[in-house]
């Protein structure tokens, strides 16, 4: 465990800093480039608004998952590390959860098991153990808001075309008029199923492979 | 760092964990409780096709839901709360002790009878309400949901293409014989009112269906014949 001993106060949103949040967005980002994470976004991508909250709640867990394993990085011992990640992961997605209980019943129903599987999520374990552990608290939280705002992005895209697509409809509201309907146009029921939320991901992988020429593999 | 520091580590760690979830397990308790009695108030309504959106149930259940009755397998009915009784509970009871709660509702001057069932899919529990109208013996609509079925497969009970089967089934026979609505495989022989068709892939959870509705119906029937003379 190295820490940066560079002691001189660096401003909160460094150029350093802020590339530990816009990283993940694009360059590294967890879905689209290293590909952790797609069970949930399969799941929980039929509808914009429980894309929304699992978003929001992978942002929460995440950023202060990373945050607490960085306070605590001087005194975990290194041989029980792994179980003192998933307490900390468990803890925060159970909060998650008891509060997604208490103000938005209906969308935590819909989240079901998704909500507790937060903590199988690999790409929170993978923060913390690559970065957290290693990084003090502050660019250790922004590590993780930018990992879980990749995130979120993807998440939020392929609901907004699934829900769009399949049902018509954002967050809810119908957005496509009523004339459209009468005039033949048909909702596609193909993508509520979770094999188009895959499909979805593969084109957006495609268009940023697209517009990220060094991510191409050419092996 | 010895075993001792881990120890005392994992140990402390443990505590102030638990610590924190109960705390925020309690103060978000009385929240969670109103949320799960406004989701059994949208259910019951639901089965006798009374959309009721979150905000609206209370009201609505109000409105619609004029008695509660808890009976027992042999239709007297207790003292009680019937909307307090967890069918979950009653189920593993034996049939003389067990509470059967009985939801009567008037709509527009129809009165509708609602009874909660329970059983089991393939992964875990299932359960619904059914509502009949005044005969007792025809399905005003019905309600399913469960714990864990198969999304995209069982899970599809608690869809609404499945449960729009029921209205207009009939849990009795012309000879007001018992005859409970069965979940067939494929599809339901044409002009069945005791047949529904069974959900593709979803065999299991469709014939625990099949059984929910015989079994949770079957407790009511003294009940429901006691009613029916007078």
């Amino acid at each position: 465990m190295s820490d940066n001993t560079n002691t001189q106060k660096e401003p909160l949103l460094s150029a350093k800093n802020r590339k530990l949040l816009s990283n993940p967005l694009g360059q590294d980002n967890p879905i689209t480039v290293q590909v952790l994470g797609i069970c949930s976004v399969l799941a929980i991508t039929v509808q914009l608004r429980t894309s929304l909250v699992m978003a929001i709640s992978v942002v929460a867990v995440m950023g202060l998952a990373n945050l607490i394993i960085s306070l605590l990085r001087h005194g975990i011992p290194p041989r029980i590390r792994i179980i003192v990640q998933l307490t900390v992961i468990a803890a925060l997605v159970i909060l998650v959860d008891q509060v997604l209980k208490a103000f938005v019943y209906d969308v935590s129903r819909q989240l079901s098991v998704f909500v507790g599987l937060i903590i199988t999520n690999c790409i929170i374990m993978g923060r913390l153990e690559a970065y957290a552990l290693n990084n003090k608290p502050w660019p250790s939280f922004l590590d993780g808001i930018g990992n879980a705002a990749g995130y979120g992005w993807v998440l939020l895209t392929v609901g907004f075309f699934r829900e769009l697509l399949g049902s018509g409809t954002l967050m809810g509201y119908q957005v496509i008029p009523n004339f459209a309907y009468q005039m033949g146009y048909e909702n596609n029921g193909f993508m509520i199923l979770p094999p188009m939320a895959l499909i979805t991901v593969g084109v957006i992988i495609w268009v940023h492979r697209h517009r990220n020429r060094d991510l191409v593999d050419v092996s | 760092m010895t075993n001792r520091y881990i120890f005392i580590y994992a140990s402390s760690m443990v505590v102030i964990v638990a610590l924190v979830l109960a705390t925020a397990a309690t103060l978000l308790r009385p929240l969670q409780e109103r949320n799960m009695r406004i989701e059994k108030m949208q259910n019951i309504l639901s089965a006798i096709n009374i959309p009721a959106p979150r905000a609206e149930a209370e009201t609505l259940f109000e409105r619609y839901i004029t008695t509660t009755k808890i009976v027992n397998h042999l239709g007297e009915e207790l003292e009680g709360d019937a909307f307090e009784v967890e069918l979950q509970d009653e189920v593993r009871k034996d049939l003389a002790d067990r509470q059967l709660p009985v939801f009567i509702a008037d709509v527009e001057g129809e009165t509708m009878y609602i009874v909660p069932v329970r059983g089991g899919g393939l992964w875990g529990p299932i359960w619904g309400y059914i509502g009949l109208k005044s005969d007792l013996a025809t399905v005003v609509g019905a309600n399913f949901d469960h714990a864990s079925e198969t999304p995209g497969l069982g899970a599809e009970i608690a869809d609404r293409p499945f449960q729009a089967q029921f209205p207009g089934k009939r849990i009795f026979d012309e000879d007001g014989n018992f005859r409970p609505i069965r979940v067939v495989k494929g599809r339901a022989p044409e002009g069945d009112l005791h047949a529904v068709d069974g959900i593709s892939g979803g065999t299991i959870t469709s014939n625990g269906v099949t059984d929910m509705l015989r079994n949770g119906l079957e407790v009511y029937k003294s009940y429901f014949e006691k009613i029916k003379t007078s």
